[in-house]
Protein backbone atom coordinates (compact mmCIF):
# COMPACT_ATOMS: atom_id res chain seq x y z
CA UNK A 1 0.00 0.00 0.00
CA UNK A 2 2.78 2.47 1.05
CA UNK A 3 4.74 1.56 -2.28
CA UNK A 4 1.48 2.08 -4.32
CA UNK A 5 1.12 5.83 -2.61
CA UNK A 6 5.28 6.81 -3.10
CA UNK A 7 4.55 5.91 -6.87
CA UNK A 8 1.59 8.02 -6.91
CA UNK A 9 2.76 10.56 -5.25
CA UNK A 10 5.91 10.62 -7.82
CA UNK A 11 3.68 10.72 -10.53
CA UNK A 12 1.77 13.68 -9.54
CA UNK A 13 5.09 15.38 -9.10
CA UNK A 14 6.44 14.44 -12.46
CA UNK A 15 3.72 15.47 -14.28
CA UNK A 16 3.48 18.65 -12.79
CA UNK A 17 6.89 19.42 -13.61
CA UNK A 18 5.87 19.36 -17.52
CA UNK A 19 4.10 22.41 -16.79
CA UNK A 20 7.47 23.70 -16.35
CA UNK A 21 8.71 24.91 -19.74
CA UNK A 22 11.83 26.65 -18.40
CA UNK A 23 14.58 24.72 -17.30
CA UNK A 24 17.11 25.50 -15.26
CA UNK A 25 20.69 24.19 -14.98
CA UNK A 26 20.87 26.34 -12.19
CA UNK A 27 18.51 26.22 -8.97
CA UNK A 28 19.04 29.84 -8.27
CA UNK A 29 17.98 31.19 -10.82
CA UNK A 30 15.00 29.14 -11.15
CA UNK A 31 14.41 30.70 -7.92
CA UNK A 32 15.50 34.48 -9.30
CA UNK A 33 12.93 33.50 -12.88
CA UNK A 34 9.97 32.74 -10.21
CA UNK A 35 10.55 35.98 -8.61
CA UNK A 36 10.64 37.97 -11.39
CA UNK A 37 7.86 36.97 -13.13
CA UNK A 38 5.74 36.76 -9.91
CA UNK A 39 6.71 40.63 -9.80
CA UNK A 40 5.82 42.21 -12.91
CA UNK A 41 2.35 42.95 -14.33
CA UNK A 42 1.31 41.02 -17.56
CA UNK A 43 0.37 43.86 -19.55
CA UNK A 44 -2.58 42.58 -21.49
CA UNK A 45 -4.18 40.56 -18.79
CA UNK A 46 -3.82 43.43 -15.92
CA UNK A 47 -4.96 41.94 -12.64
CA UNK A 48 -2.16 38.92 -13.48
CA UNK A 49 1.43 38.36 -13.01
CA UNK A 50 3.70 37.11 -15.17
CA UNK A 51 3.78 33.93 -13.92
CA UNK A 52 -0.29 33.66 -13.75
CA UNK A 53 -0.77 35.16 -17.17
CA UNK A 54 -1.42 32.81 -20.33
CA UNK A 55 -1.52 35.69 -22.71
CA UNK A 56 0.72 35.53 -25.74
CA UNK A 57 2.72 39.16 -24.66
CA UNK A 58 3.36 37.12 -21.00
CA UNK A 59 4.42 34.18 -22.32
CA UNK A 60 6.96 36.12 -24.60
CA UNK A 61 8.10 38.29 -21.99
CA UNK A 62 8.69 35.47 -19.64
CA UNK A 63 10.62 33.50 -22.60
CA UNK A 64 12.71 36.76 -22.61
CA UNK A 65 13.53 37.20 -18.99
CA UNK A 66 14.89 32.84 -19.22
CA UNK A 67 16.99 33.57 -21.93
CA UNK A 68 18.05 36.98 -20.02
CA UNK A 69 18.71 34.71 -16.92
CA UNK A 70 20.69 32.71 -19.37
CA UNK A 71 22.73 35.25 -20.28
CA UNK A 72 24.12 36.29 -17.01
CA UNK A 73 21.79 39.28 -16.91
CA UNK A 74 21.21 41.04 -13.21
CA UNK A 75 17.66 41.27 -11.69
CA UNK A 76 17.94 45.11 -12.18
CA UNK A 77 19.11 44.38 -15.84
CA UNK A 78 16.38 42.21 -16.40
CA UNK A 79 13.73 44.86 -14.89
CA UNK A 80 15.25 48.08 -16.31
CA UNK A 81 14.48 45.97 -19.98
CA UNK A 82 11.00 45.57 -19.27
CA UNK A 83 10.74 49.29 -18.08
CA UNK A 84 11.77 50.75 -20.74
CA UNK A 85 9.53 48.62 -22.85
CA UNK A 86 6.42 48.51 -21.01
CA UNK A 87 6.97 51.44 -18.51
CA UNK A 88 6.53 51.38 -15.23
CA UNK A 89 2.85 49.85 -15.05
CA UNK A 90 4.83 46.04 -15.46
CA UNK A 91 5.95 46.30 -11.72
CA UNK A 92 3.97 45.16 -9.38
CA UNK A 93 6.10 47.80 -6.93
CA UNK A 94 6.44 51.06 -8.89
CA UNK A 95 9.52 52.89 -8.49
CA UNK A 96 9.88 56.72 -6.95
CA UNK A 97 9.24 58.93 -9.23
CA UNK A 98 7.91 62.56 -9.83
CA UNK A 99 4.82 61.01 -11.23
CA UNK A 100 3.75 58.66 -8.43
CA UNK A 101 5.51 60.69 -5.68
CA UNK A 102 2.00 61.82 -4.31
CA UNK A 103 0.61 58.26 -3.80
CA UNK A 104 4.15 57.19 -2.33
CA UNK A 105 3.92 60.47 0.07
CA UNK A 106 0.13 61.05 0.24
CA UNK A 107 -0.26 58.40 2.89
CA UNK A 108 2.31 59.21 5.49
CA UNK A 109 1.09 63.10 4.56
CA UNK A 110 -1.97 62.70 5.68
CA UNK A 111 -1.36 61.12 8.57
CA UNK A 112 0.68 63.48 9.52
CA UNK A 113 -2.12 66.09 8.91
CA UNK A 114 -4.36 64.62 10.82
CA UNK A 115 -2.04 64.41 13.78
CA UNK A 116 -1.22 67.72 13.33
CA UNK A 117 -5.06 68.55 13.66
CA UNK A 118 -5.39 66.49 16.28
CA UNK A 119 -3.39 67.68 18.62
CA UNK A 120 -4.59 71.10 17.85
CA UNK A 121 -7.69 70.29 18.67
CA UNK A 122 -6.52 69.02 22.17
CA UNK A 123 -4.77 71.85 22.96
CA UNK A 124 -7.54 73.91 21.96
CA UNK A 125 -9.61 72.17 24.49
CA UNK A 126 -7.36 71.71 27.11
CA UNK A 127 -6.49 75.78 26.84
CA UNK A 128 -10.83 76.07 27.04
CA UNK A 129 -11.17 73.91 30.25
CA UNK A 130 -7.84 75.79 31.67
CA UNK A 131 -9.67 79.12 30.83
CA UNK A 132 -13.56 77.72 32.64
CA UNK A 133 -11.75 77.38 35.72
CA UNK A 134 -9.98 80.37 35.70
CA UNK A 135 -13.47 82.62 35.16
CA UNK A 136 -15.20 80.66 38.35
CA UNK A 137 -16.22 83.89 40.02
CA UNK A 138 -15.28 83.98 43.67
CA UNK A 139 -18.45 84.38 45.97
CA UNK A 140 -19.22 87.12 48.33
CA UNK A 141 -20.58 86.45 52.04
CA UNK A 142 -23.82 87.04 51.39
CA UNK A 143 -23.82 85.03 48.31
CA UNK A 144 -22.47 82.21 50.40
CA UNK A 145 -24.66 82.26 52.60
CA UNK A 146 -27.26 82.11 50.13
CA UNK A 147 -25.29 78.94 48.42
CA UNK A 148 -25.05 77.21 52.15
CA UNK A 149 -28.95 77.72 52.54
CA UNK A 150 -29.67 76.27 49.77
CA UNK A 151 -27.33 73.04 50.09
CA UNK A 152 -28.59 72.37 53.61
CA UNK A 153 -32.49 72.81 52.21
CA UNK A 154 -31.55 70.10 49.80
CA UNK A 155 -30.24 67.43 52.68
CA UNK A 156 -33.25 67.80 55.09
CA UNK A 157 -35.57 67.01 52.21
CA UNK B 1 -10.63 81.98 9.53
CA UNK B 2 -12.20 79.14 11.68
CA UNK B 3 -15.24 79.48 9.84
CA UNK B 4 -13.25 79.06 6.16
CA UNK B 5 -11.52 76.37 8.10
CA UNK B 6 -14.98 74.23 8.08
CA UNK B 7 -15.02 74.08 4.41
CA UNK B 8 -11.74 72.09 4.18
CA UNK B 9 -13.93 68.43 4.21
CA UNK B 10 -16.13 70.33 1.41
CA UNK B 11 -13.12 71.32 -0.50
CA UNK B 12 -11.85 67.73 -0.49
CA UNK B 13 -14.82 66.09 -0.98
CA UNK B 14 -15.29 68.26 -3.77
CA UNK B 15 -11.73 67.73 -5.55
CA UNK B 16 -11.99 63.59 -4.24
CA UNK B 17 -15.13 63.63 -6.50
CA UNK B 18 -13.74 65.76 -9.25
CA UNK B 19 -10.99 63.00 -9.69
CA UNK B 20 -13.19 59.68 -9.27
CA UNK B 21 -15.84 61.42 -12.23
CA UNK B 22 -12.16 62.10 -14.21
CA UNK B 23 -11.80 58.38 -13.43
CA UNK B 24 -14.57 56.99 -15.05
CA UNK B 25 -13.61 58.01 -18.28
CA UNK B 26 -10.12 56.64 -18.78
CA UNK B 27 -9.79 53.37 -19.74
CA UNK B 28 -7.45 51.55 -17.83
CA UNK B 29 -6.31 49.29 -20.67
CA UNK B 30 -4.85 51.87 -22.62
CA UNK B 31 -1.50 52.65 -20.98
CA UNK B 32 1.05 55.29 -22.47
CA UNK B 33 3.75 54.15 -24.73
CA UNK B 34 6.99 53.57 -22.36
CA UNK B 35 8.41 54.77 -25.49
CA UNK B 36 6.61 58.30 -26.65
CA UNK B 37 9.15 60.91 -27.53
CA UNK B 38 11.35 58.07 -27.89
CA UNK B 39 12.97 56.81 -31.12
CA UNK B 40 11.18 53.75 -32.69
CA UNK B 41 13.99 50.62 -32.03
CA UNK B 42 16.58 49.98 -34.03
CA UNK B 43 15.27 45.92 -36.20
CA UNK B 44 16.57 44.12 -39.06
CA UNK B 45 13.58 41.98 -40.36
CA UNK B 46 12.34 40.85 -43.42
CA UNK B 47 9.56 42.34 -45.33
CA UNK B 48 6.36 40.21 -45.22
CA UNK B 49 5.73 40.17 -49.18
CA UNK B 50 9.24 39.82 -49.90
CA UNK B 51 10.78 37.68 -47.73
CA UNK B 52 14.15 38.02 -49.58
CA UNK B 53 13.96 42.13 -48.59
CA UNK B 54 15.50 43.22 -45.34
CA UNK B 55 13.71 46.59 -44.01
CA UNK B 56 15.29 48.33 -41.16
CA UNK B 57 14.08 51.90 -39.85
CA UNK B 58 15.79 53.76 -42.24
CA UNK B 59 13.14 52.53 -44.46
CA UNK B 60 10.76 54.71 -43.11
CA UNK B 61 12.87 58.02 -41.74
CA UNK B 62 12.41 61.09 -43.64
CA UNK B 63 8.30 61.65 -43.48
CA UNK B 64 5.41 61.00 -40.73
CA UNK B 65 4.45 57.28 -40.97
CA UNK B 66 2.29 55.34 -39.09
CA UNK B 67 2.87 51.97 -37.96
CA UNK B 68 0.11 49.30 -37.73
CA UNK B 69 0.49 46.20 -35.59
CA UNK B 70 -1.72 43.55 -37.06
CA UNK B 71 -2.10 39.95 -37.50
CA UNK B 72 -4.73 37.19 -39.04
CA UNK B 73 -5.69 35.83 -35.50
CA UNK B 74 -6.70 39.21 -34.57
CA UNK B 75 -10.70 40.35 -35.03
CA UNK B 76 -10.19 43.81 -34.40
CA UNK B 77 -7.75 44.26 -37.28
CA UNK B 78 -10.44 42.63 -39.74
CA UNK B 79 -12.98 45.61 -38.17
CA UNK B 80 -10.12 48.11 -38.66
CA UNK B 81 -8.67 47.34 -41.79
CA UNK B 82 -11.82 49.01 -44.07
CA UNK B 83 -10.39 52.65 -42.34
CA UNK B 84 -6.91 51.63 -43.15
CA UNK B 85 -7.71 51.80 -46.63
CA UNK B 86 -9.52 54.85 -46.72
CA UNK B 87 -6.58 55.82 -44.57
CA UNK B 88 -4.27 55.20 -47.63
CA UNK B 89 -6.93 56.44 -50.24
CA UNK B 90 -6.21 59.98 -48.19
CA UNK B 91 -2.85 59.75 -49.01
CA UNK B 92 -1.62 61.74 -46.03
CA UNK B 93 0.45 59.53 -44.86
CA UNK B 94 2.07 56.13 -45.36
CA UNK B 95 1.06 53.00 -43.14
CA UNK B 96 3.65 50.82 -42.44
CA UNK B 97 2.28 47.52 -41.79
CA UNK B 98 3.86 45.68 -38.44
CA UNK B 99 2.36 41.71 -38.50
CA UNK B 100 2.94 40.28 -35.71
CA UNK B 101 3.07 36.96 -34.74
CA UNK B 102 1.60 35.93 -37.79
CA UNK B 103 2.09 33.23 -40.41
CA UNK B 104 3.25 34.46 -43.56
CA UNK B 105 1.09 32.43 -46.03
CA UNK B 106 -2.17 33.41 -43.83
CA UNK B 107 -1.08 37.06 -44.04
CA UNK B 108 -0.62 37.28 -47.35
CA UNK B 109 -3.79 35.78 -48.45
CA UNK B 110 -5.72 38.48 -46.06
CA UNK B 111 -4.13 41.37 -48.10
CA UNK B 112 -5.05 39.68 -51.38
CA UNK B 113 -8.82 39.20 -50.30
CA UNK B 114 -8.94 42.25 -48.06
CA UNK B 115 -6.90 45.08 -50.00
CA UNK B 116 -3.38 46.13 -48.82
CA UNK B 117 -3.17 49.62 -47.59
CA UNK B 118 0.55 49.34 -46.65
CA UNK B 119 3.68 50.53 -47.76
CA UNK B 120 5.38 47.66 -47.00
CA UNK B 121 4.99 44.75 -44.61
CA UNK B 122 7.38 44.10 -41.69
CA UNK B 123 7.32 40.49 -40.78
CA UNK B 124 7.63 40.40 -37.02
CA UNK B 125 7.20 36.52 -36.87
CA UNK B 126 8.49 36.14 -33.28
CA UNK B 127 7.09 39.20 -31.89
CA UNK B 128 10.64 40.62 -31.10
CA UNK B 129 10.22 43.78 -32.45
CA UNK B 130 6.77 44.15 -31.19
CA UNK B 131 8.55 43.55 -27.59
CA UNK B 132 10.92 46.24 -27.94
CA UNK B 133 8.32 48.63 -29.26
CA UNK B 134 6.50 47.47 -26.23
CA UNK B 135 3.05 46.11 -28.24
CA UNK B 136 0.97 43.92 -25.73
CA UNK B 137 -1.68 42.75 -28.19
CA UNK B 138 -2.76 44.07 -31.71
CA UNK B 139 -4.15 46.01 -32.63
CA UNK B 140 -1.89 48.71 -32.06
CA UNK B 141 -1.11 52.24 -33.58
CA UNK B 142 2.04 54.28 -33.45
CA UNK B 143 2.56 57.78 -35.16
CA UNK B 144 6.32 58.66 -35.70
CA UNK B 145 7.51 61.62 -37.03
CA UNK B 146 10.28 62.41 -39.52
CA UNK B 147 13.20 61.41 -37.47
CA UNK B 148 11.05 57.84 -36.44
CA UNK B 149 10.43 59.05 -32.81
CA UNK B 150 7.16 57.61 -31.72
CA UNK B 151 4.89 60.32 -30.97
CA UNK B 152 1.13 58.75 -30.16
CA UNK B 153 0.59 55.33 -29.68
CA UNK B 154 -2.97 54.16 -29.93
CA UNK B 155 -4.27 50.72 -28.60
CA UNK B 156 -7.14 49.10 -30.20
CA UNK B 157 -9.13 49.74 -33.80
CA UNK B 158 -8.53 52.79 -35.84
CA UNK B 159 -11.72 54.17 -36.24
CA UNK B 160 -12.70 57.43 -38.36
CA UNK B 161 -12.53 59.45 -35.23
CA UNK B 162 -8.56 58.04 -34.59
CA UNK B 163 -8.41 58.67 -38.02
CA UNK B 164 -9.35 62.53 -37.49
CA UNK B 165 -7.32 62.80 -33.96
CA UNK B 166 -4.43 61.19 -35.92
CA UNK B 167 -4.89 63.74 -38.52
CA UNK B 168 -4.82 66.77 -36.15
CA UNK B 169 -1.55 65.20 -34.66
CA UNK B 170 0.43 64.46 -38.37
CA UNK B 171 -0.66 68.52 -39.29
CA UNK B 172 1.42 69.58 -35.88
CA UNK B 173 4.58 67.87 -36.79
CA UNK B 174 4.70 69.27 -40.36
CA UNK B 175 4.14 72.35 -39.05
CA UNK B 176 7.31 71.86 -36.53
CA UNK B 177 9.01 70.83 -39.59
Amino acid sequence: MLRFFILVLLSITSAYAAFDTYEFKDKDKELRFHELSADMRCPKCQNQNLADSNAAIATDLKQKIYLMLEADKSDTEIVDYMVARYGDFVLYEPRFNAQNAVLWLGPGALLLLGLIVVIWLTRSRNNKNAENTEQVPELDAKQEKALQQLLNKDKKS
Amino acid sequence: MPRLLLFIPLALFISLSFFLWKGLSIDPRELPSALIDKPFPEFQVAALLQPERMLSKADFIGKPVLVNVWATWCPSCRQEHEQLLRIAQDNKINIIGLNYKDERAAATNWLRQLGNPYAFNIYDEAGMLGLDLGVYGAPETYLLDAQGVVRHRHVGVVTAQTWAKLQVMIQKLGVNQ
